[in-house]
């Protein structure tokens, strides 16, 4: 069966700093996989190189087979990778629903579109107003991104992520600087996405990580040092030693 | 982009076109007629400007090079190629729109102080050729246009048709900004301002997005060259200098780039500065250097968006 996500080989330094070494990873499809590691060890960096963000030194990325590295960050988005920012990477002086309506737009040719009012699209916007209702942002749709609160800037990241219809998205951080009640509402919305989207994510929120991923792997000084189930990753001392404080 | 409303809107729409239609008869001599026209050319330049200022966020300091080059295409096709008005005109913005493309390539290799450090570079070459190239140029002389133009055998001669001329030209561009901020390709424009890296992870190409707009501000910049040089019957190096360049900058600024109608005000204020001032008073550049110091610390937005504020908060 051909992966989602095949990662090999892949390395990054900063200078003289190895940030990313020889990172192997196998992601099948419709599979939840969650990446954990102490701060530093390379996590969102390992997003980057796989969004085209930063260029690898050396290795591969292959989405459903297709070589990603060499390609531009916006060429692999149109191969269905789409990703969240643990930094909220919104536009902040636009509505949520225009925010949701870039999104859309950005894997049509209307975006290229320099003579029609962007405002008579009445399906584009029916559609951001339909990703904003999943989210539960329905009654914010005409707020400004900067007077919305900190929880619901994060259910937009996802929801702009989602209107892409990737086949593999990457959620950096999705529950980061929520409170316990916003934290249950983001998890209830990861665990309804369906399984055609592969999801790899990044969290520190280990209740909820573990109760949503089926896979783990662990990164450390940028490489990965254990992988395997749940189960298996939890029990495994080297977890243990790097992550958890034994 | 909001501000008047519904019938308001379309109500000072209208007024302020039944102004600009009568206005030869409203002026006192052809003087202020001349004025508006100039006032015309420089607004058309400075809405060129805006697109890469106010929608795309990107500071040029070389947008003379578009001004001045066209007025210097036209003018050498006419006066040393001896074209027709026509074929020059088609020929000029073609030329100035392919040189907008190269010099996008090259001043896109940075961003911010970069970019716009690259664009001085650039505008410099064209006012070094121009001043230095004498065979070619005519160097400090300039280059002298034999006829202004007579499209559908309208004499342009006069002061109130070349101001009709010009005041079509400038209604073409302000409806094509204002089409432009509406579309699907405007909001991407304005999204690549504000959050590039968002936009290339939803399939946007930054690049040629910028690019793009690059060179259309280049194509409009070029059509300003031409209305200057029908204007002015001559071009000289003036006309690709940095003072040129930092003048429409700050017609744009002054005016706030927020807006479509924000570049047009800043014209009509630094270009009212300029001449009627000046006749009054020698420092006419202390003066602007003044009122720019205050509408920044005041309305750092700039005029329209300032006033625009203003009323929210005092207006009915």
């Amino acid at each position: 069966m051909i992966a989602a996500l095949e990662i090999a080989g892949l390395s990054k330094r900063f200078g003289g700093l190895p940030a990313t070494q020889d990172v192997a990873m196998r992601v099948m499809p419709g599979e939840r996989r969650l990446i954990i590691g102490p701060n530093g060890a390379g996590k969102t960096t390992l997003f980057n190189l796989v969004g085209g963000e930063l260029r690898a030194d050396a290795g591969s990325v292959r989405l459903f087979g297709t070589e990603l590295l060499g390609l531009s960050t916006q060429r692999r988005a149109h191969l269905g990778l789409a990703r969240t920012y643990q930094i909220l990477t919104l536009f902040p002086r636009e509505t949520l629903l225009h925010n949701v309506v870039l999104a859309l737009m950005g894997l049509r040719r209307l975006r290229w579109q320099p003579w029609i009012r962007l405002a008579g699209q009445r399906a584009l916007h029916e559609a951001a107003q339909a990703a904003l209702a999943r989210v539960g942002l329905a009654d914010r749709a005409a707020r400004i991104v900067s007077e919305t609160s900190y929880g619901e800037r994060r259910r937009l990241e996802l929801a702009m992520a989602l209107v892409q219809q990737p086949r593999v998205l990457l959620l950096d951080e999705p529950l980061a600087g929520l409170s316990a009640e916003e934290r249950g509402a983001v998890q209830a919305l990861l665990s309804a996405i369906p399984r055609d989207i592969t999801i790899v994510m990044i969290e520190h929120d280990m209740d909820v990580a573990l109760a949503f991923a089926e896979q783990i792997t662990v990164l450390h000084y940028g490489q990965v040092i254990v992988e395997g189930t749940r189960a298996a990753v939890v029990a495994d001392p080297r977890t243990k030693e790097v992550y958890l404080g034994g | 982009m909001t501000g008047l409303e519904g019938v308001g809107r379309w109500f000072w729409l209208a007024a302020a076109a039944v102004a600009l239609i009568a206005l030869p008869w409203l002026m006192p001599n052809d003087f202020y007629v001349n004025l508006a026209s100039q006032i015309l050319v420089y607004a058309v330049w400075a809405l060129s400007l805006n697109l890469l200022v106010g929608f795309a966020g990107m500071q040029s300091l070389g947008h003379a090079a578009y001004l001045g080059g066209g007025a210097y295409v036209c003018a050498w096709l006419i006066a040393n190629a001896g074209l027709g008005h026509a074929a020059a005109a088609l020929l000029t913005v073609l030329i100035i729109g392919a040189m907008a493309g190269l010099f996008g390539v090259l001043a896109l290799r940075a961003s911010g102080l970069g970019f716009l450090m690259i664009t001085l570079a650039l505008g410099q070459i064209l006012w070094g050729v121009a001043y230095r190239w004498v065979d070619f140029t005519g160097g400090d002389n300039g280059i002298r246009l034999p006829s202004r133009p007579a499209p559908f055998g309208l004499a342009l001669n006069q002061p109130a048709p070349f101001y009709y001329f010009a005041l079509a030209v400038f209604a073409v561009v302000l409806l094509v900004m204002w089409r432009i901020a509406q579309s699907p390709y405007g909001a991407a424009l304005r999204g690549t301002r504000d959050q590039p890296r968002r936009m290339s992870a939803l399939g946007y190409n930054v690049w040629l997005i910028r690019w793009s707009a690059f060179v259309l501000a280049g194509f409009w910049g070029g059509v300003a060259g031409l209305l200057y040089v029908y204007y002015n019957k001559f071009v000289s190096p003036q006309a690709l200098s940095l003072q040129q360049s930092a003048e429409v900058l700050i017609m744009t600024i002054l005016g706030g780039v927020g807006s479509i109608i924000g570049p047009v005000v800043g014209a009509v204020i630094i270009t009212l500065v300029k001449t009627v001032v000046s006749s009054y008073v020698d420092r006419w550049n202390t003066l602007l250097g003044v009122l720019f110091l205050v509408v920044i610390v005041f309305m750092p937005e700039g005029v329209v968006p300032g006033l625009r504020r203003l009323r929210r908060r005092f207006g009915p």
